[in-house]
């Protein structure tokens, strides 16, 4: 069996405008990325005829936005329940349809009103029936993300010392970079005093150790290399990819309970998906040039920064200090601002990022000839990566 | 507009011995028949050997700080009024590696730490439902 590295290549990417309040429905969010991902590719909705997405029930299903696009046939299309851990993976599972035949030219997307509509970081707002995991979770006031996050996170400040300072560094690296980005929804300078003067919000996270919520939508169209090479942008290959995860302890739910008997909170799915990313794509840590890595809290970008090899395990915090992270620096992470800055689609804004940076269009953020990428999606327990190459 | 009330569990077919069992100040976890490894939350099969025969087993209900939070500011409004509160993780004596949630209590004044033990006590919330919660021990002095 070959393997998929290099077989097929992100060919369009697309995104809407990041608010707080879009004022239009998720399916005009939907449609829009997509249309706009799909002329960038420089195809047609004659062209596309596969349409995947993933979603939290928060959004619009992959055949009504085949529909509204008007595509001329739908040879695949998947809707899967899944957050954040889907974003790279979501990509990686368009490769393997377009290269397996099943289809030619898929666009994936995600969209979202995820501030005027249905809040993610509020999943136990307002309920007074606590059903599934929510009965052993929402009793106790353990009502959002951001509340199970911190919990774990602490694990990795008790195990191995890493102290909110370091974690702060990660927050304005993110903001240093958005200020950069013109479609950023968080562009005022943040300094390491300013991260710490703000008050906790669930100890041990403060303010800006947590995401934006957004409304937008991201879009990127997928095909064959063979394909590519004929299309309006520089292809950008699939080299590497990995989406899975390591031990799955007993659980109620998909979520947080899923993630309560994780044998160790200082670890995540990257570790466990890490070999098979590198070695599909056959390079190594130091080679990357640009790391879009999923920030829904700070503290997660730490975690997969050692699970993938980047620094020792418990040496995150030190290796996100003293500008390392930031553009310029050895490993320049989320260019775009990221989910702490730039705006929270899931990840897949992510993508978008690191295809134009290795298309070399990144502008005042762009890292000089940046020609392998690492995309990554967490989900604690399940994630996926993508090495991306110019 | 009526005050917020806070989430109240609805048990189910998979919960429910573990809600009657807190009703009667009892903590039942599921046990593994075949493995003889207890589980937390409740599953009708065992993680470890794939075995669908269990019982629901009394345990002391003593157990070690995982982990918390605190919350300064909750998502959920009918908590406003208790903030800053606390929630765990603990791991029960009998199992360690298997992680209750819980809200904390009696903490105020003591220094939480990593694998401190705790204590269940009952809270009976409502006519139905009684919520265990988790409460230091050995750290105050006999007053
Ligand atoms: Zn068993």
């Amino acid at each position: 069996m070959e393997s998929l590295r290099d077989k097929c290549a992100i060919v369009g990417i697309g995104f809407t405008r990041f608010s707080s309040n879009s004022g239009v429905s998720v399916m005009n969010l939907a449609l829009e990325a997509c249309k706009k991902a799909i002329e960038d590719a420089g195809l047609t909705n004659r062209d596309v005829d596969a349409v995947l997405t993933y979603n939290m029930s928060d959004s619009v299903p992959a055949t009504e936005v085949a529909t509204g696009l008007g595509l001329s046939e739908l040879n695949y299309h998947l809707d899967q329940w899944a957050g954040g851990n889907a974003s790279s993976g979501i990509v990686i599972t368009a490769a393997m349809a377009v290269a397996t035949g099943m289809c030619k030219y898929a666009v994936c997307f995600r969209a979202m009103n995820g501030r005027s509509g249905f809040r993610m970081g509020g999943g136990g707002r307002g309920i007074t029936e606590a059903r599934g995991e929510d009965q052993f979770l929402a009793p106790y006031g353990w009502t959002s993300w951001a509340h199970s996050f911190a919990m774990f996170f602490r694990r990795h400040m008790h195990k191995y010392g890493t102290k909110a300072e370091q974690l702060g560094h990660i927050a304005v690296a993110c903001r240093k970079h958005a200020c950069l980005n013109e479609r950023a929804m968080q562009r005022k300078p943040l300094t390491l005093e300013e991260y710490m003067q703000e008050p906790m919000r669930v100890d041990p996270f403060r303010k800006y150790d947590i995401c934006l919520e957004t409304d937008g939508a991201c879009a990127v169209v997928v095909t064959t290399a063979e394909r590519a090479r004929d299309l309006r942008h520089r292809p950008v290959y699939i080299m590497g990819a990995g989406y899975g995860g390591g031990p799955l302890p007993n659980s109620y739910g998909l979520c947080t309970s899923a993630w309560l008997n994780w044998p160790d909170h200082t670890e995540s799915y990257a570790k466990y998906i890490a070999p098979q990313l590198w070695g599909m794509a056959g390079v190594s840590p130091e080679d990357i040039d640009v790391a879009e890595v999923y920030d829904c809290f700070t503290g997660e970008v730490l975690i997969q920064l050692e699970d993938l090899g980047f620094c020792k395990k418990g040496e995150g915090g030190a290796f996100v200090e003293g500008g390392r992270i930031e553009l310029g620096g050895e490993l320049p992470v989320n260019t775009h601002g990221g989910h702490l800055s730039e705006a929270y689609i899931h990840g897949l804004n992510h993508v978008v990022e690191a295809v134009s940076q290795l298309r070399g269009d990144a502008g005042p953020r762009q890292v000089k000839d940046a020609e392998l990428a690492l995309t990554t999606g967490f989900g604690y327990t399940v994630g996926s990566a993508m090495i991306l190459r110019r | 507009m009526c005050k917020p009330r806070k989430p109240l569990p609805v048990p189910d077919l998979d919960t429910q011995e573990y809600w009657e069992g807190c009703k009667r100040h009892e903590l039942l976890l599921q046990r593994c028949k075949q493995c003889g490894r207890y589980r937390f939350p409740p599953s009708p099969m065992c993680h470890r050997c794939m075995s669908m025969s269990y019982e629901w087993t009394k345990v002391s209900g003593r157990g070690k700080l995982y982990s918390w939070i605190v919350v300064e500011y909750p998502t959920h409004d009918a908590f406003r009024g208790d903030a800053p509160y606390a929630v765990a993780m603990v791991e029960p004596v009998e199992e360690p590696g298997v992680r209750l949630p819980g809200g904390l209590v009696d903490y105020q004044g003591v220094e939480l730490r990593i694998d401190m033990p705790v204590e269940v006590v009952f809270d009976d919330v409502s006519e139905g439902i009684t919520l265990p919660r988790w409460r230091p021990v050995g750290c105050r002095g006999e007053e």
